[in-house]
């Protein structure tokens, strides 16, 4: 790969070196193209194309065989809009992501605090509350189907020592959803709390000792200093955690399978099953970029939000 | 505690932990501790029984009362049949040799574009930064059925190149890249051009030294990303030989049946190499995370 760089961004050195300015800026062009075609190509290849295509395919009626193909106009749009199981699907993530989000954040930010009290064992706390991050989802869902087994799992076996009765985590539909939670909360929250953690170490001493002086105690400090100088961080990691848990599919997915009938099921997943299961190809694609819109929106109003904010 | 600490500690100077004359044990901090023990404590069970569980016998393993304290012991016994039965040493093969392909594009590309948009006035650069900005909000999960129809006509599904040749550009290393490169002053280059020296050259033997540290950082995220995704690899790869382990043992749930010995062994294998990379690099990933926030993909 070096030597097919090598030779055209020399030949376009020498010319600087030896012509004017016109050739010198066609020298550039080349220098920056070269440089920057590697990662162009396959942007362009692998996002690009199928971000267009994919909208193309939205207004077709497209399947596996192929029957039905050729322009539909906003015909899948206009079923989706009616689809009930796409709007389940949709509610479930939008469940999903408020009951996600709030421990994420709240509860990341009380693990910051507390590891940054400076107790001994720092790197025992950090480590603990990360390492779960750093897992593929296969492995994470497996650790959590065996600690949820109805018969055999950790959690109802402890559960039966004390007498109580057992809880059929993720075949209960009033219960699955939380469990994907509790999941989800273990298996993230490490991102969340390193955040917070570097924030916390970047507030000025000073600001401390001022307030000290003016006789403020630990618990006013919190919430009069440590929290507002946690705006932008708390700001960031919102933002990150909604777009992150809207998007939410592959533990779901391992863990219920969308189930107990459709409660768990969320939009990314409804979009595998109509492309892949339901081989519905271009109506997939419609349920993608009603969902991208979605996402758009949402990343609009959080940065203008923000923006707001930093202004006032 | 007094305030005093309290100012300290968020400030991590950590080495010393309370004021000088101030009881460290005192009630609140002990309270403190205690609640971080009893979290840190539930954060690592489930962990913790999934290595119980590997090194029981199946039959022990499948019995409904939970124990510490298995009549049939302790063994490696699982471990021995995952690795010697199933199909983990060719999944793990296949995720490495992937996610090290990823890994070595995806830097390479990066630091090529990012270094042409730091410091090359190209034409098309104004239009093309656009929309790396813009493909930044695109989640990678909405293309998958374009894609997989791509990867079809190019008769990449079930390779290893249809795997890797989708993940190996990063639009938000590009930026973390470029934004270094910034930082780097232009004198450093401009005297090794005034000998004459290409851009590549520059690129290479100046730039690129200076930037270890970021390098290694973006590269290690990248690998944990890769070695870790499931749906991309999960959709493109059919055939069992080609899958990664993340794929793999998604199938194997299901295809060891009651064998919960063997299926805590193969999650413990699979999360081991992470593990072992974070022990390796913990502080560019905690730094790496703290600095850029990225690794949030």
């Amino acid at each position: 790969m070096t030597t097919a760089i090598d030779t055209p961004a020399t030949a376009a050195e020498k010319e600087v070196s030896a012509q004017g300015k016109a050739r010198a800026k066609r020298g550039e062009n080349l220098t920056g193209w070269t440089f920057a075609a590697p990662f162009a190509v396959l942007f362009g290849l692998f996002l690009v194309v199928p971000a267009l295509y994919g909208l193309y395919l939205s207004f077709t009626g497209e399947t596996l065989t192929g029957s039905g193909s050729g322009l539909v106009g906003f015909a899948n749009y206009a079923d989706a809009l009616r689809d009930p199981d796409m709007w389940k699907s949709l509610g479930n993530t939008l469940w999903f992501t408020a009951l996600s989000t709030i421990p994420l954040v709240v509860l990341s930010l009380a693990l910051a605090l507390l590891v940054n009290l400076g107790l001994p064992g720092r790197w025992l706390w950090r480590l603990s509350f990360f390492l779960p991050y750093l897992l593929a989802s296969t492995v994470v869902v497996m650790f959590w189907s065996w600690m949820y087994n109805p018969t055999l799992g950790l959690i109802n076996g402890v559960l039966a020592k004390f007498g109580a009765a057992p809880v059929a985590w993720l075949q209960d539909p009033k219960v699955a959803m939380i469990s994907v939670v509790i999941t989800t909360l273990w298996w993230t929250i490490g991102f969340n709390f390193l955040l917070y953690l570097a924030a916390l170490q970047n507030i000025p001493e000073q600001q401390f000792e001022a307030a000290a002086i003016d006789g403020a105690g630990k618990w006013r400090q919190l919430f009069s200093i440590v929290i507002p100088q946690l705006t932008p961080t708390t700001a960031l990691i919102v933002t990150l955690q909604i777009l992150a848990s809207l998007k939410v599919f592959d533990q779901i997915y391992m863990l219920t399978n969308g189930g107990p009938a459709g409660k768990t099921r969320s939009i990314v997943q409804y979009i595998y099953e109509s492309g892949f299961t339901g081989y519905r190809f271009g109506y997939s694609s419609a349920i993608s970029y009603l969902f991208f819109a979605l996402i758009v929106l949402v990343s609009l109003a959080q940065y203008k939000l923000i923006n707001r904010r930093s202004a006032a | 505690m007094s305030t005093y600490t309290l100012a300290r500690n968020l400030r991590g100077t950590v080495k010393q932990t309370h004021k000088p004359g101030e009881n460290p044990w005192s009630v609140s901090r002990i309270a403190a501790l205690l609640v971080l023990a009893v979290l840190a404590a539930t954060w690592l069970v489930p962990f913790a029984w999934a290595v119980v569980t590997s090194l029981k016998s199946e039959a022990d393993a499948g019995a409904s009362q939970i124990t510490l304290n298995p009549p049939d012991g302790f063994s490696f016994d699982a471990y021995r049949k995952v690795l010697s039965a199933g199909d983990i040493p060719s999944w793990a093969w296949n995720s490495l040799i992937t996610s090290v392909a990823i890994t070595l594009i995806t830097v390479a590309t990066s630091a090529l574009a990012g270094y042409a948009f730091s410091r090359v006035n190209f034409k098309g650069k104004r239009w093309l930064y656009a929309a790396i900005i813009a493909a930044i909000i695109i989640p990678p999960q909405l293309l998958i059925v374009p894609l997989f129809r791509q990867m079809l006509a190019f008769n990449l599904v079930d390779t290893y190149w249809g795997i890797i040749l989708p993940q190996s550009f990063a639009p938000a290393m590009v930026l973390i890249l470029k934004r270094f490169f910034d930082q780097i002053p232009v004198e450093l280059e401009e005297a090794a051009r005034v000998d004459g020296a290409g851009r590549l050259r520059v690129f290479w033997s100046i730039v690129l030294p200076l930037s270890r540290p970021i390098l290694a950082a973006v590269a290690i995220f990248v690998f944990i990303g890769a070695w870790n995704n499931f749906l991309w690899p999960f959709i493109v790869t059919t055939d069992a030989h080609l899958m990664t382990l993340p794929v793999g043992l998604q199938t194997v749930k299901s295809a060891y049946g009651l064998q919960y010995a063997q299926n805590m062994a193969s999650a413990i294998l699979a999360a081991l190499p992470l593990v072992v990379v974070f022990l390796f690099f913990q502080r560019q990933i905690i730094k790496g995370i703290a600095t850029t926030g990225f690794g949030g993909q």
